[in-house]
C-alpha cells in the first residue's frame, strides 16, 4: 500500500512540475533580442560593424587621434612618404601631400565628408523613394502607374551625368551635391518598397486594421511600414556605399566636394599627378575608400541575412 | 417587431474581370441578390463549397469593399450612410487564419489595443487596463502581453485575434471560417470560447463557414449559398432534418459520419463547379442537378417558402 501512495504522490509531483514548467514558458524575447542574437553569430555582419565602427570613431573623433590641422600648408614639408619608408618620420606618419598637409589629418577629416554624404544622401532618398514605393504599391491602379513612369524616366537618366550637368549649372559645394545625389539615388528604395508594400497590402492584418476603423494613415505608418523596414535598412547600406563612391568619382572629376576640403575623391584627384614617384597619396585614400565601402556592403549583406524571415515559432 | 441587427437587401457585388487588352472585361457576380437577415443574438451561418461568394459576403459586410447594388443596414441604418469608423465599432471581423491576421512586428498589447488607439479611446494606461481584461476574458495569461505572435501557437493567435475584435465591445462578429487554419485539437476550444463569449458579451455572430458539423452544433439559422446566391435559408433544426433545396442536400449527404462502416459518403453531386463567369441560363444549379427539369434550365427559381424558412428550387421539397 505504502509503495503505491509513494509512487502516486511522485506521479502527482512530476505533473505538477510537467504542468509548472509548461506554464513558466518564457513568452518575453523582444525582436531586437532576437536581432543581437543572430547578429553576434553572423561573421561578415560583425566584421562590417567593427570595420565601420572604427571608420566612424576615427573620423567623428578626428581631433582626438592627430594634433595636425588637416588645412594648414606647409610647402617646406611637401609630399614626405609615410613612416615605412626610409625617409618617413612619425611627425607625419601616413606622410604629407604636394602642400605639405599632414595626410592622417586629412584621410580622417575626409571621412567625415564621405559619412556624412552618405548618411545624408540615403536619408534624402530612403525618404523621397520609400513613400513614393510605399504608395505606388499600397494605392495601386493609377497611383502605381504614373509612379511605375516616374522610376522608369529617374532609371534612364544617367546619375553621372546629370551630376555633372548640375554641378555646371549651379556650381558645386557640398550641399549640392548631397541634394543631386539624394534627388537621384531613389529608385533603389521605390522599387523594394513597393513590391514588398505590394506584398503587405494584401495580407489579412491589413484587412482587419481597415474593418477595425484604422485611418489609411495609421495602416501605412503602423501596419506597412514595420514590415518592410527590413529589407529598406539593406538598400540604405548599399545606397550609402553607392553615394560616397558617386561623391569620390565626382571629386575626383573636380565637379564634387571642392578644395581645400579633405575628401578622399579628391585627395585622389590631387595626387594622380605625383602618383609615380609618390604612389601612397593615392593609395592611402584609396584603402581607406575600399575599407569603407567594403565595411558597409558587408554590414548590409549580413543585416539581409540576420533579418530574413524564418519560421518564428 | 424588433428590427433585425443586420439586414442585407439584394445585395449584388460584380467585379469586371480583364481579358487581355483588347477584349471587353468580363463580368463576375461574386454576390447576386442576396437577401438575410439576422436577429440580435443570433447565430446565423453561412455555407458553401470554395467560390461561392461566402468571403466576398463577409468583404461586404466588413465594408471592405462595397456592393454594386443593393443595401446592408445595422439596425435598419444603411452602411452606405454611417461612416466606416462607426460600422467598425458595430461589427468586427475574425479571420480564418491568425498567422496572417496578426501583424507579426505587433506584441499582443500592441495588437488588442489596435481598435482603441483607430478609434483614439482612452490613455495608454486605460489601454493597458482592457488588454488585461480582454486576455483574461480569451483565456490568455497576462504574461503573454508581450508576447509576438510568432511565439505563439495557432490557437493562442486566434483567441488575440478574437480579443482584438472584442476589445471595442461590438454588436457583431463576422468569423470568416475561424477555426478552418486551426488543428482540430484547438478548434473545439475555440468554438466553445466564441460561445461563452456571445453569452458574456451579447453578441450576434454572422459565422461563415463550410464545416457542416460546426454549423450543426452551434448555428440558429444557416443560408446555403451557391454561386453567389442564396440557394436555401432555414433555421437549424429545419435544414438538418428535411433540407429542400437539392443542393443543400447534397453538401449534407457528403459529410463524414463517425461510423466507418458506413464507408464513404456517395458523391452525389456530378459535374464540377460551373465557371462564375458565364454561369447556366435559369437555375444555376441545374447542370448538377439530379431533380432538373426543362424548366429549370430556362427559369431561375425565386425563393419559395418552406418550413422555417425558403429555398429557391422549382423542386423544393
Amino acid at each position: 500500500m505504502s509503495t503505491t501512495s509513494a509512487s502516486d504522490t511522485a506521479a502527482a509531483a512530476a505533473t505538477a512540475a510537467a504542468l509548472a514548467s509548461f506554464d513558466a514558458v518564457p513568452a518575453r524575447r523582444s525582436p531586437l533580442a532576437r536581432f543581437t542574437k543572430r547578429a553576434t553569430r553572423h561573421p561578415g555582419f560583425m566584421a562590417g560593424a567593427v570595420l565601420l565602427a572604427v571608420i566612424l570613431v576615427l573620423s567623428v573623433g578626428a581631433p582626438l587621434f592627430t594634433a595636425h590641422d588637416p588645412y594648414a600648408q606647409d610647402i617646406s614639408r611637401r609630399l614626405i612618404p609615410p613612416v615605412w619608408h626610409d625617409k618617413g618620420s612619425w611627425e607625419h606618419w601616413l606622410g604629407t601631400d604636394k602642400l605639405g598637409r599632414d595626410y592622417f589629418a586629412r584621410l580622417l577629416y575626409g571621412g567625415r565628408i564621405s559619412l556624412m554624404i552618405g548618411a545624408a544622401t540615403v536619408l534624402l532618398s530612403g525618404v523621397i523613394g520609400t513613400a513614393l514605393g510605399v504608395a505606388a504599391g499600397f494605392f495601386g491602379g493609377r497611383v502605381d502607374m504614373v509612379i511605375g513612369y516616374i522610376i522608369n524616366v529617374r532609371l534612364a537618366l544617367p546619375v553621372v551625368l546629370v551630376a555633372l550637368a548640375v554641378a555646371a549649372l549651379v556650381g558645386t559645394a557640398l550641399n549640392t551635391v548631397i541634394v543631386v545625389l539624394g534627388l537621384l539615388l531613389w529608385d533603389r528604395f521605390a522599387v523594394v518598397a513597393r513590391s514588398t508594400t505590394q506584398q503587405i497590402a494584401h495580407a489579412d492584418f491589413v484587412a482587419a486594421a481597415r474593418a477595425i476603423g484604422c485611418s489609411t494613415r495609421l495602416i501605412v505608418f503602423s501596419e506597412v511600414l514595420p514590415n518592410i523596414l527590413n529589407p529598406l535598412i539593406v538598400v540604405a547600406t548599399l545606397e550609402m556605399a553607392h553615394a560616397i563612391l558617386l561623391e569620390a568619382a565626382l571629386s575626383f572629376l573636380g565637379l564634387g566636394v571642392q578644395p581645400p576640403l579633405p575628401s578622399w575623391g579628391l585627395m585622389i584627384s590631387e595626387g594622380k599627378q605625383y602618383m609615380f614617384f609618390s604612389p601612397w597619396v593615392i593609395t592611402i585614400p584609396g584603402v581607406a575608400l575600399v575599407a569603407l565601402v567594403l565595411g558597409i556592403n558587408l554590414l548590409g549583406d549580413g543585416l539581409r541575412d540576420v533579418t530574413a524571415p524564418d519560421n518564428r515559432s | 417587431m424588433t428590427v433585425p441587427v443586420l439586414e442585407l437587401e439584394n445585395v449584388t457585388k460584380i467585379y469586371p474581370v480583364p481579358q487581355g487588352m483588347f477584349k471587353p472585361r468580363a463580368m463576375l457576380t461574386a454576390v447576386g441578390g442576396v437577401s438575410l437577415s439576422v436577429a440580435r443574438g443570433e447565430v446565423h451561418a453561412l455555407v458553401g463549397e470554395s467560390g461561392s461568394g461566402k468571403s466576398t459576403l463577409a468583404k461586404l459586410l466588413l465594408g471592405l469593399t462595397k456592393p454594386t447594388s443593393g443595401e446592408i443596414r445595422i439596425d435598419g441604418v444603411p452602411i452606405a450612410r454611417t461612416d466606416r469608423r462607426e460600422v467598425a465599432r458595430r461589427i468586427q471581423p475574425v479571420f480564418q487564419d491568425p498567422y496572417s491576421s496578426l501583424n507579426p512586428r505587433k506584441s499582443v498589447a500592441d495588437l488588442i489595443a489596435l481598435p482603441l488607439v483607430a478609434h483614439g479611446i482612452g490613455t495608454s494606461a486605460t489601454r493597458q487596463k482592457k488588454v488585461a481584461e480582454m486576455l483574461d476574458a480569451v483565456g490568455l495569461p497576462r504574461r503573454m502581453i508581450d508576447a509576438y505572435p510568432g511565439q505563439m501557437s495557432g490557437g493562442q493567435r486566434q483567441r488575440v485575434a478574437i480579443a482584438r475584435a472584442l476589445v471595442m465591445q461590438p454588436d457583431v462578429l463576422i468569423c470568416d471560417e475561424p477555426t478552418s487554419a486551426l488543428d482540430v485539437s484547438v478548434q473545439a476550444q475555440i468554438l466553445n470560447l466564441l460561445m461563452d463569449l456571445k453569452r458574456e458579451f451579447k453578441l450576434t455572430y454572422f459565422f461563415i463557414s463550410h464545416n457542416l458539423a460546426v454549423v450543426e452544433h452551434l448555428a440558429d439559422r444557416v443560408a446555403v449559398m451557391y454561386l453567389g446566391r442564396i440557394v436555401e435559408e432555414r433555421g437549424r433544426e429545419a435544414l438538418f432534418t428535411g433540407a429542400g433545396h437539392p443542393y443543400s442536400r447534397a453538401l449534407l449527404d457528403c459529410v463524414l459520419t463517425p461510423d466507418p462502416s458506413l464507408g464513404m459518403p456517395d458523391a452525389v453531386l456530378g459535374g464540377s463547379f460551373p465557371n462564375p463567369i458565364a454561369p447556366p441560363p435559369g437555375c444555376a444549379f441545374h447542370p448538377r442537378c439530379p431533380r432538373a427539369t426543362d424548366r429549370c434550365r430556362v427559369e431561375a427559381p425565386g425563393p419559395i417558402p418552406v418550413a422555417d424558412g425558403v429555398a429557391a428550387c422549382h423542386h423544393a421539397i
